[in-house]
């Protein structure tokens, strides 16, 4: 009877559509991120991501409607993330029925706009996203921007340590050296963060075989995140869940549906 | 008809499309007539404990809290509208509640928090809201929780320690967990709390 750790799964939203093919056939539309909600919740996860990737602002408005539509039909909690630069995002995506809103790239340019999210809003609607790979910084870790591609020049584990300290509810660490590879997640680099955050830790990047999910909540991470293991239906959810909960993990089994 | 309490929040499409699968009418207010006349009142959480007070004392909500109390009419408080139900809270310094029920909501002595996620309950006293969905988890999103027994009927859940999940008080019922972000189970526990209107 504790707390169950948390399978969440992330979808790309760009211009209103999911970007990564999904290799499930009994969607009448696999692009509709409404009806992959819809689906996921079905399976069983216990959290959706939304990661706009859109390049437009007529593509950003277009998300805030998909997140509305999705908030009206899927009743389990949503974050979105993706180009969120003021408090006035936050509001518009709060509003629209996102649960939580994740931040990234606008926090490292100006840290002060993680207390300024927190102090309206409530630290609980704050995730804090990290980009992170491993690199020669004190801790051995650094965060990235652009898609891992450059370094932000701050060292990973001093960035979560500020970030909880302004007010950040929650972490996602994207390990940017595992991401895509389905080789696992990076456990030292979740170990790290651990030691460091007091809040909750999804961990994100290098999911693979199921026993992948197991190793990275041994190293302290509270919730998971997979994308391309999900879409590509190299696992469902319901394996993931049942890996889990043979090996002792607490893991939320809804039986009534 | 349901009235969920709109006293500042900015989020209620989703328990407002929540409520609405039981097939009555919902209604987001701030009209306290509305709010006494509704048959079942939703009072929403909104941010922490005392800016959740000012915001139910700037619609002066309170009153209508208690009325439909004494008038046996059913309210439901989720999150921290379940907290500032108890006489006190201790987020950001010590506050007055509502006072429906004697009690001080406190942080959760726990190493992680918030407490978010999945958890199960453990029920105490004869449930009405939880019939059919006593083994499923909720989702919870908080720091604070009040500790001690109130009402005829509880539910608990631990996290770091033990605290109160649940309240079933005759017409007015709270739950610190998220019903309407819950998934079926959620939909299940707001459906068995319409079914009494």
């Amino acid at each position: 009877m504790t707390l169950s750790v948390r399978i969440i799964a992330c979808l790309d939203v760009t211009d209103g559509r999911v970007v990564k093919g999904i290799n499930f056939t009994d969607l009448v539309d696999a692009g509709d991120p409404v009806e992959m909600a819809s689906l996921y919740d079905r399976e069983g996860i216990d959290e959706l991501t939304f990661l706009d990737i859109s390049a437009s602002s007529s593509g950003r408005d277009t998300t805030v409607d998909v997140v509305r539509r999705t908030a009206e039909e899927v009743f389990i909690p949503l974050t979105v993330g993706g180009g969120v630069r003021s408090v006035e995002d936050v509001n518009q995506l709060l509003r629209a029925g996102a649960d939580k809103v994740s931040i990234n790239t606008a926090a490292l340019k100006r840290p002060e706009l993680i207390s300024e999210i927190v102090d309206r809003f409530g630290s609980q609607v704050l995730v804090l996203s990290v980009d992170a790979r491993r690199a020669r910084t004190d801790s051995g870790f650094e965060v990235t921007t652009h898609g891992g591609r450059e370094s932000a020049r701050v060292d990973a584990i001093e960035w979560v340590e500020k970030a909880c300290a302004l007010g950040v509810g929650e972490i996602l660490l994207n390990s940017m050296d595992a991401d895509g590879t389905r080789a696992g997640y990076d456990i030292g680099m979740i170990s790290a963060v651990r030691a460091v955050a007091k809040v909750p830790l999804i961990a994100s990047g290098g999911a693979g075989a199921l026993s992948d999910f197991a190793a990275a909540l041994d190293a302290g991470a509270d919730a998971l995140l997979a994308a391309s293991v999900f879409h590509f239906g190299i696992h469902r959810i319901s394996d993931v869940k049942s890996y889990l909960s043979a090996a002792g993990y607490s893991i939320r089994t809804p039986n009534n549906r | 008809m349901i009235a969920i309490l709109d006293y500042g929040s900015g989020n209620l499409r989703s328990a407002q499309r929540a409520f609405a699968t039981t097939g009555h009418d919902v209604e987001l207010t701030s009209d306290l007539d509305v709010a006494l006349k509704a048959d079942g009142l939703v009072v929403p959480g909104v941010g922490a404990f005392a800016a959740c007070m000012n915001g139910i004392n700037e619609i002066s909500a309170a009153d209508v809290i208690r009325q439909r109390k004494i008038a046996g009419k059913a309210t439901l408080g989720i999150c921290i509208g379940m907290q500032i139900l108890f006489s006190d809270g201790l987020e950001h310094g010590a506050h007055k509640g509502i006072g429906m029920w004697s009690g001080t909501v406190s942080e959760l002595d726990a190493p992680i928090l918030p407490h978010m996620g999945w958890n199960t309950v453990e029920i105490t006293g004869s449930s009405r809201l939880f019939k059919g969905i006593e083994k499923e988890s909720f989702y919870f999103v908080h720091s604070y929780a009040a500790k001690s027994s109130v009402g005829l009927a509880q539910a608990w859940t631990t996290h770091g320690e033990k605290f109160l999940s649940a309240v079933e008080d005759g017409p007015l019922c709270a739950t610190q967990f998220h019903p309407e972000k819950s998934g079926q189970a959620g939909l299940t526990l707001i459906a068995n709390w319409s079914a009494g209107l």
